[in-house]
This record gives structure tokens, sequence and C-alpha cells, in this order.
């Protein structure tokens, strides 16, 4: 129950003067700048563009700052500006096939066309500590090669050919949309992605982690990662034609996975779909195993009662701004339901004594 | 016409609006259609790569129509929510499609052009150098 009091304008205008001074630190140490912010936190900048299903990275790191480094606070900033946007229209579906990859690997083909490209990957780091960092001064310059000319092939495609793997079937359903209607069981493959693009990376993260523990067990390999550039383009109904009005970066992952077959499909490999906003591999490997383990009733596997198998679990729970916001509504004052327990748990124990004393 | 059209709205549309202001630092007088509006587009993906559509997240996009003295109209829809930007971008649309078009080009998209290529070409160099040659180990004496 709810009771409007007043009070406390005073206590609310200090503590926000507080935090403005806190979000500054000390005076006597520089100033972070939001473009520092977007340049040198980019992988900070990416997960809130992602959570907060926004692509802009100068106000991903306007709201890092403004949040004082806080991620879900900073999704939650993201979100709430989006809303104030008109949306003008949706771009047709990007093509990661023509992407522009700064990294493209593999694990089930060593000599896929296109090589293996590692690109600016903290694989193969020693995660020591870099002191020198500490100390200002400027990389050396990243060396460069001759740039691949050719198409980078999804590596997916070479299986395809052969019918080893299930073959997406092109189609231009319209998608449902979260962010314009209420979520609903249960949800298709297509509502699934963009929950799970938009969810909580430490969240999708632990459900991926529990499938390979054994609580769904999908066997999936990393078929295809890659992380590059690619065009949105929409149709501008003025013009009568389709226009690029923008470049994002995206991770794109593939997983290939063990499927023995069913009455009506011959044994073939499966495929778990992770497509995420930025720099995100960790996000997007995770988003592909709980898209295929949410797929165990398309492909008539048994439902082990695992949670990555639960739709309704993992969307309910994905949304860390939707979490924030009913976990942290326990904080704000419950005066009068407080009021009845307390009157109730008085009642209780005066029972209980009378009863005892009879 | 349309291709070209396309290019070089697709071109106006990413490129940095400070460099778009330096190489046009005039507007030309013209009539505002649609004033600079800040806007989202939903960006999709494909299910798999190559299956059916869904909502990956939005865009912020900034768009704008104007109109010339010559009556040549210019539509820019360009990334970001730079309000100059946009108008440059709908301004060069509109003058691409008029007697000067050459010297347009030749002041504004193809430095945008070489830039934007130079950009693409140094992140793809950096790529190719990290890609990984594999070569068989020696086996040893049976």
């Amino acid at each position: 129950m709810y009771v409007a009091v007043k009070g406390g304008e005073r206590a609310i205008e200090n503590a926000h003067a507080f935090l403005d001074e806190e979000r500054r630190g000390d005076p006597s140490v520089a100033e972070l700048s939001v473009p520092q912010i977007r340049e040198q936190l980019a992988l900070a900048v990416n997960r809130v563009m992602a959570e907060g299903s926004l692509y802009d990275p100068d106000l991903a790191a306007l709201a890092i700052k403004q949040a004082r480094g806080d991620m879900i606070e900073a999704v939650f900033l993201l979100r709430a500006y989006r809303t104030t946007l008109p949306r003008f229209a949706a771009s047709s579906p990007i093509d990661t096939g023509a992407m522009a990859c700064v990294r493209r690997i593999s694990a089930t083909f060593k000599d896929a066309p296109g090589g293996q490209v590692l690109g600016p990957t903290f694989d193969y780091t020693h995660r020591l500590l870099d002191f020198a960092l500490l100390a200002e001064g400027e990389p050396p310059l990243a060396p460069q090669a001759e740039p691949a000319t050719g198409p980078v092939p999804h590596i997916t495609s070479f299986l395809n050919r052969d019918g080893l793997i299930e073959r997406e079937e092109p189609s231009d359903e319209m998608p449902p949309d979260l962010t314009r209607e209420p979520l609903e069981l249960p949800a298709n493959r297509a509502l699934r992605l963009q929950a799970l693009t938009r969810g909580d990376e430490g969240f999708v993260l632990g459900l991926a982690y529990s499938t390979q523990r054994g609580y769904g067990r999908t066997h999936a390999f990393v078929g295809e990662l890659r992380i590059g550039t690619v065009a949105v383009e929409v149709d501008i109904p003025e013009l009568g034609f389709a226009v690029e009005v923008g470049e994002i970066e995206v991770t794109e992952c593939e997983t290939v996975n063990q499927f023995k077959g069913s009455k009506t499909e011959p044994p073939q490999f499966t495929r778990g779909y992770g497509l995420v906003f930025g720099q995100s591999e960790r996000k997007a490997i995770s988003m592909s195993l709980v898209d295929r383990a949410l797929r165990w009733k398309e492909l008539g596997e048994d439902n082990i009662g695992a949670p990555a198998q639960d739709e309704e679990f993992v969307l309910s729970h994905a949304d860390n701004v939707q979490a924030t916001g009913f976990l942290e509504h326990i904080k704000l004052p419950h005066y009068v339901d407080f009021q009845s327990e307390l009157e109730l748990i008085r009642r209780l124990r005066a029972e209980a004594a009378k009863e005892a004393a009879e | 016409m349309t291709t070209e059209r396309q290019a070089w709205m697709s071109l106006l549309a990413t490129a940095p609006p400070a460099r778009l202001a330096e190489l046009v630092p005039d507007l030309p007088p013209h009539d505002m259609l649609r004033a600079p509006e800040i806007g989202a587009v939903m960006v999709r993906g494909r299910q798999g790569a190559t299956g059916g559509p869904f909502n990956l997240g939005e865009m912020t996009v900034t768009r704008c129509a104007l109109r010339l003295a010559d009556g040549a109209v210019g539509h820019a829809v360009v990334q970001g929510r730079d309000k100059g930007h946009a108008a440059r971008a709908a301004l060069v649309d509109a003058l691409m499609q008029g007697q000067g078009a050459a010297e347009v080009r030749v002041a504004v998209l193809e430095p945008l052009s070489s830039e934007r290529a130079a950009r693409r070409r140094a992140r793809a160099a950096k790529a190719a150098a990290t890609k990984v040659e594999f070569f068989t180990m020696v086996r040893g004496d049976d």
C-alpha cells in the first residue's frame, strides 16, 4: 500500500548535490570527458548500447559518466532517453555476410576461406596487470598487412551446402517488438532473440554456462565468431528507394550443435545464434547458447527442466532494468505495509502468549 | 541515377559531422521542408544470419529535407544526433541534383569518399596483420 506523505525535499536536493560532488571525485584529479570514455572505455560503452537497446556511442558514454560507472544505471538512462525518440523506420535486416570484419574466428574449421583473423582480442594476453599503463605514453602503432579483398562467407554456409546443418529459411515475416508490446508467452524465436540481445550480460552468461555444465546440454561449438561493421539500410518512402543511414559495429556468433535427428529430420547439426551491438564477444556467445537451449521444443528435444530451456524464466528475468526496478522498489517507503505487518505479528504474539499461559 | 544518389546519401550519412562542416561551411539560401529532427531507426538482424528478421535494437538518426532557390529538393537521414550534419547532408543532396554537381562532387564528395576509404583500409590492414598462418609441426622419426 502507498500513502502520499510530504517532506524530505531538502534532504533529496542535498543528496543530489552530494551525488554530483562524489561523481566528480577529487577535484585535483583531471575530469573525465565523454569522448575519453567513448574512445578508451569502448567495451563498457558497447555494453551500455547493447543492453540499453540504442546504438549511440556518445550517449552511452555520457550515461556511463552520469552513472559514475554503474553499468545498469547507465543502461537505465539510455533506455529512458530512447523512449523520447520518435521512431522513423525499421531497417532492412543487416547483412552480416557483408561485414567488414576486424575479427573472425572459427573453432570448427581451421582453413575456412577468409582465414582466422584474431583482431583486437584479449585472448592470448597473460592477464597480468600492465603497470606500463600507469605511466602516460602512446602505444606502438599496430602492424598492418595487405587487406584481404575476397568475400568472407559465413562458415555455416559450408555445412549448409552439404545439408549437414539445419537451414535457416529466409522470410520477411514482421518480427514482434518487445519495446512496443508487452512480452507474451509462448514467444517466437524473433522475440526471444530480441530479449536476449538486450538482456543482462551476466544473466545470459550464467544461463549459457549452466547449459555447458549439464543443465540443458546442447554440445555447442563456435562455428564462427565475427566482429566488424555493417551498413544499416532504410527505405525512404519519400524517395522510393533505400539508403544506408549509418554503419554500426556488431558481434555475431553462430554455434554448431549436435543433434541426433528426429522422426521428420535426418541427423544434422543445429544452430544457435547471437548478434549484439558493439564488440561484445562474451555476450554473443552466451546468447547463441541460450538461443539454442530455448529451441528444444521446435527441434523435438526433451525438456529436462533446465533453467535455460524455460522460456518464461529466461525472458522474464533477463532484463536488468526491469529487474532492478522491482528489486530496488522494496527500499522505498513501505511504512503502511510494514505497520500492518507489525500489528499482525504483535497480535499473533499476544495470542501465543495467552495460549501458553492457559 | 538512383544508385549514384544512394551512394552519395550513404557517404553523407556516415561522414564525420565536423569534417562535413569544414567542407560545407556556408549554407546557400534554402527553405526547410522538414527542419532537422532527431529520432531512431529500429535495426533488424536475421535469425541465424539468413533466416527471418528480428529486432536488434535502435540507433539514433537525424533527418532533414530542404529546398534550394532553384527548386531542387534535398533529403537526408544521417547517423547520430547532429542537426547541422543532417542539414548539410540534405543541402549537398540538393546541390548534387543541380548545375553545380560536378564542383560539389570534387569539393565535398571526393574528399569524404577517399577519407572513408582510407579509414576502412587502415582498419582492414590492421586486421589482416592478425590473420593466423597455420603450419604443421614436423613429426619426429618413427
